[in-house]
């Protein structure tokens, strides 16, 4: 494989592992986040710090990036899940831009010149060449989608579900409302850090603006183009939005114009994404599955 | 000990009392009707009950135990059931998992039992009893949004029930339903009321009421202004002024 090529498989892995992050807290237990970015920084920070300062190594400091921005997650979780749409966007949306400015003004973060030196893992007392990193980072993202459908299966999955649907008729049936909005929120805090963490060692040096607002709506358009709480369809969203900027190099200039057309069209069509409700892949799928059968 | 005993319960929204000293009790086994005009309270009080606002004053007790600070989640799973007014199945789920959702009242309190697959053969053969218990067998399979409205009204009390209550506050259960299918809810209330649960009722239709309640407490403006049964309620002077207005004695 070519190392450009597996340069935008990486990154494509990355932002799918970054979108089924988002996916379990916008998708799955409904709750809006403009601010996801934030935990997908603090964790690519603290795997930085934790491996140029404290000197661990890849194996414990990306680990330990998940669990912070899980942490991070519960503290500005609580307060914020007791608030409802629109306000937890615009209080999302603040913690975003409070992460970056910390990020951005607190020289112990590196400033504006961010962190360097942080280098792809070892193992077998060499560094990890990039196709192996890929693979590894698949690995973890299959565990990923395995967890996924187990917590779908779940009590949990079920609670998610009839909170997104209607909060005060969840809580009438027993459920804890805010307990399972704060666990979705660390969960997919915390898997946000590990995406972090990951795309930490793979850019070998962060700066703030990887982390900002506009990373925050290109995870949810991911998300949202894909098919929100669906369980394949952050990847799809992740892949296709991920290809895009590198097929429309020739048009840089047009590419937010394209984006943007991309999305309202989404919206007109297919509002719940590629794979979600009414999905035109999945129909025309199966009309040409059922085809093929009838013609032999 | 009665089943529910509501004391001297106050309600106050900005300054416009809703309930004012509002004390009853009611028995397993029995349908407690309330009823009054619009704006008298009703609504308020079940949400009181239920734990969705705190009250001004005074306290609920279920069997003998204060729901002082109790959250809706917490009232539901000690066994108090509820319907809404203007129902809220979960719309993009089938009438199924609706149900599932309630079942799952002995999970939640517990991380590590949330994380137990939901689906297993025992909870849904509960579950599909309960549906067949409640009529709702045809639409089994149906998303919540999809029923018609009596059979929203059913689900509603068919995830009531998966709590397992001791108590049900159903809140105008045949409002806006149509002749027959009122009369077959109601045939469903006065089954689930053999069953030993205790029932508190909204309703308008005063048809209904008369036939299913042993006991009716009336609020008007907030305040208790009559109790006793059907026949009693129905001579009662101060309940037909609230309904009907005063007679013009100066005429």
């Amino acid at each position: 494989m070519s190392g450009y090529l597996v340069t935008i498989l990486i990154t494509i892995s990355i932002y799918a592992m970054l979108a089924h992050s988002l996916n379990i807290i916008t998708g799955h237990a409904g709750q809006i986040s403009l601010g996801h970015a934030a935990f997908f920084g603090i964790g690519a920070y603290a795997a930085g710090l934790l491996y140029t300062k404290a000197g661990l190594p890849f194996w414990l400091d990306v680990p330990l990036a998940a669990v912070m921005a899980g942490i991070v997650g519960a503290i500005l979780g609580i307060p914020c899940l007791r608030v409802r749409d629109d306000f937890l966007a615009i209080t999302t949306m603040g913690i975003g831009f409070v992460v970056e400015a910390v990020f951005l003004y607190i020289p112990f973060f590196g400033g504006a010149m961010g962190i360097g030196g942080i280098n792809l893992p070892s193992w077998f007392g060499r560094e990890m060449t990039k196709g192996e990193y890929f693979i590894l980072i698949l690995a973890v993202l299959a565990l990923l989608l395995l967890l996924d459908y187990r917590l779908g299966r779940s009590w949990i999955g079920l609670a998610w579900a009839s909170i997104r649907e209607d909060e005060q008729a969840a809580s009438a049936m027993s459920v804890h409302v805010v307990r399972f909005k704060v666990l979705a929120f660390v969960l997919g805090s915390a898997l946000a850090g590990l995406a972090g963490g990951f795309y930490a060692h793979f850019l070998t040096f962060i700066m703030p603006q990887n982390f900002g607002f506009g990373q925050s709506i290109l995870i949810l358009c991911m998300v949202v183009f894909g098919g929100i709480g669906t369980r394949w369809g952050p990847l799809v969203g992740a892949a296709l939005l991920g290809i895009l900027p590198e097929i429309s190099r020739p048009i840089m200039e047009y590419r937010t114009l394209l984006y943007g057309l991309l999305l309202v069209g989404m919206m007109r069509f297919q509002p719940s994404g590629l794979l979600g409700e009414d999905s035109l892949v999945v129909k025309s799928f199966i009309k040409g599955l059922s085809r093929l059968r009838q013609g032999s | 000990m009665p089943l529910l005993e509501v004391s001297s319960l106050s309600k106050d929204f900005a300054g416009l009392r809703a309930l004012d000293q509002v004390s009853f009790s009611a028995d397993g086994g029995k349908i407690l009707g309330v009823i009054g005009p619009n704006g008298a309270g009703k609504t308020t009080l079940f949400n009181i009950i239920s734990g969705i606002y705190p009250p001004t004053g005074g306290e609920v007790f279920f069997q003998g135990k204060s729901l002082a600070g109790m959250h809706p989640h917490d009232i539901s799973h000690l066994g108090i059931g509820r319907t809404f007014q203007i129902v809220r199945p979960f719309q993009n789920l089938d009438v199924e998992t609706n149900v599932l959702v309630a079942f799952g009242h002995r999970s939640y309190r517990s991380l590590w039992k949330s994380m137990a697959p939901c689906r297993r053969p025992e909870a849904l053969q509960e579950v599909r009893r309960l549906i067949e218990r409640t009529g709702l067998r045809p639409y089994a399979k149906s998303l919540g949004k999809n029923l018609p409205l009596g059979f929203k009204k059913r689900l509603e009390i068919a995830r009531a029930l998966a709590l397992q209550p001791r108590l049900l506050l159903l809140d105008e259960p045949s409002g806006g339903l149509r002749y027959e299918e009122s009369y077959q809810l109601m045939d469903l209330i006065r089954m689930l009321r053999d069953q030993g649960i205790g029932i508190l009722l909204i309703e308008h239709n005063m048809q209904v009421v008369m036939d299913l309640c042993e006991r009716i407490v009336v609020l008007d403006h907030g305040s208790k202004i009559a109790e006793g049964s059907p026949e009693e309620i129905r001579a009662d002077p101060q309940v037909i002024e609230a309904y009907l207005g005063k007679e013009a004695e100066d005429a």
